[in-house]
């Protein structure tokens, strides 16, 4: 069973709680932008098996949005972060490298 | 004026232990930042404001930690329209929301032994006495729909839903605890 804890109310949250939200840390392509950014931007998504970042809501609980990394095939969680935050902390990013140290490149 | 009706009319289910429509009960959603909020829950309810998952107070007044920026108040049905009107003038102002959801949400009280072994049955959150103790307000969802509770003691707990999915919870309650189902993992029960 896939489980997060909600970084706001810190409630060790199981998946029926919660609502996935796809990848996170997209960077939005608006007016202005080439074609490519902005079709890169609206639909290609990665879909790794192995360590992803993605976004959640704690929908059945306190409905706040939140970032989570884990590993699509073991569930294994490296940690939840505030979804104000532009990139995984430091000591996620550890975790994450110390197993799997070609994840996220 | 007609008389308030609560969403089942204090339906009873008589099992291991009691399921019980509360009747129709007061509520207010307040929304801000909650350091601001003191004067407002204060005022409203006599109440401090809660700590994180915690719910100061009951019923009859009371306030729970709903979210980082919302609180869910407790009063008397026929107090509501005054508290709320207390709140928006506490807080006059500032950035705030304040509704009065009375007539939205529908309470249940649950009396008697194993009322952690009987929610566990239907929801997913931990009850072990460690993780859920008594006074925390626990925000999750209780079979299919989204529901809020608490445990006042061991034998004692409230459950808060949608008005519109209050006859369902009161049957998945009342299934529930039919006797004969007490599981015996948290609580030794009764019977």
């Amino acid at each position: 069973m896939l489980k997060f804890t909600c970084p706001y109310c810190g409630i060790e949250a199981s998946e029926t709680e919660l609502h996935a939200g796809g990848e996170a840390h997209l960077k939005r392509y608006g007016p202005g932008s080439a074609d490519e950014e902005f079709e890169g931007y609206l639909f290609l998504r990665k879909n790794p098996k192995g360590v992803h970042l993605e976004r959640w809501r704690h929908a059945m609980g306190c409905g706040k949005w939140f970032l989570a990394a884990r590993h699509t095939s073991t569930l294994e969680v490296f940690g939840t972060y505030p979804a104000q935050t532009h990139e995984p902390p430091a000591e996620i990013l550890e975790k994450i490298r110390a197993k799997y140290p070609e994840a996220l490149k | 004026m007609s008389d308030p009706q609560s969403a089942l009319g204090g339906a009873v289910y008589q099992g291991y232990l009691t399921v019980k429509d509360a009747g129709a009960q007061g509520m207010l959603t307040l929304r801000g930042d909650h350091a601001t909020l003191g004067a407002a829950v204060k005022a409203a309810t006599e109440q401090g404001v809660p700590a994180q998952r915690q719910i100061e107070g009951g019923l009859g007044g009371g306030a729970a930690w709903a979210s980082p920026d919302e609180l869910l108040l407790f009063c008397d049905y026929s107090a509501a329209p005054e508290a709320l009107e207390k709140a928006r003038k506490a807080l006059e102002g500032q950035y705030f929301l304040a509704a009065d959801v009375s007539d939205a949400r529908a309470i249940f009280t649950l009396e008697g032994p194993g009322i952690r072994d009987l929610l566990a049955k239907l929801c997913p959150a931990d009850f072990a006495p460690k993780a859920l103790p008594t006074g925390e307000f626990r925000r999750s969802h209780i079979g299919q729909v989204a529901a809020a509770f608490w445990l006042e003691s061991e034998e004692r707990a409230t459950v808060v839903c949608f008005r519109s999915v209050a006859q369902y919870m009161f049957d998945l309650l009342s299934k529930a605890a039919e006797p004969g189902s007490e599981l015996g993992y948290f609580a030794p029960t009764a019977s």
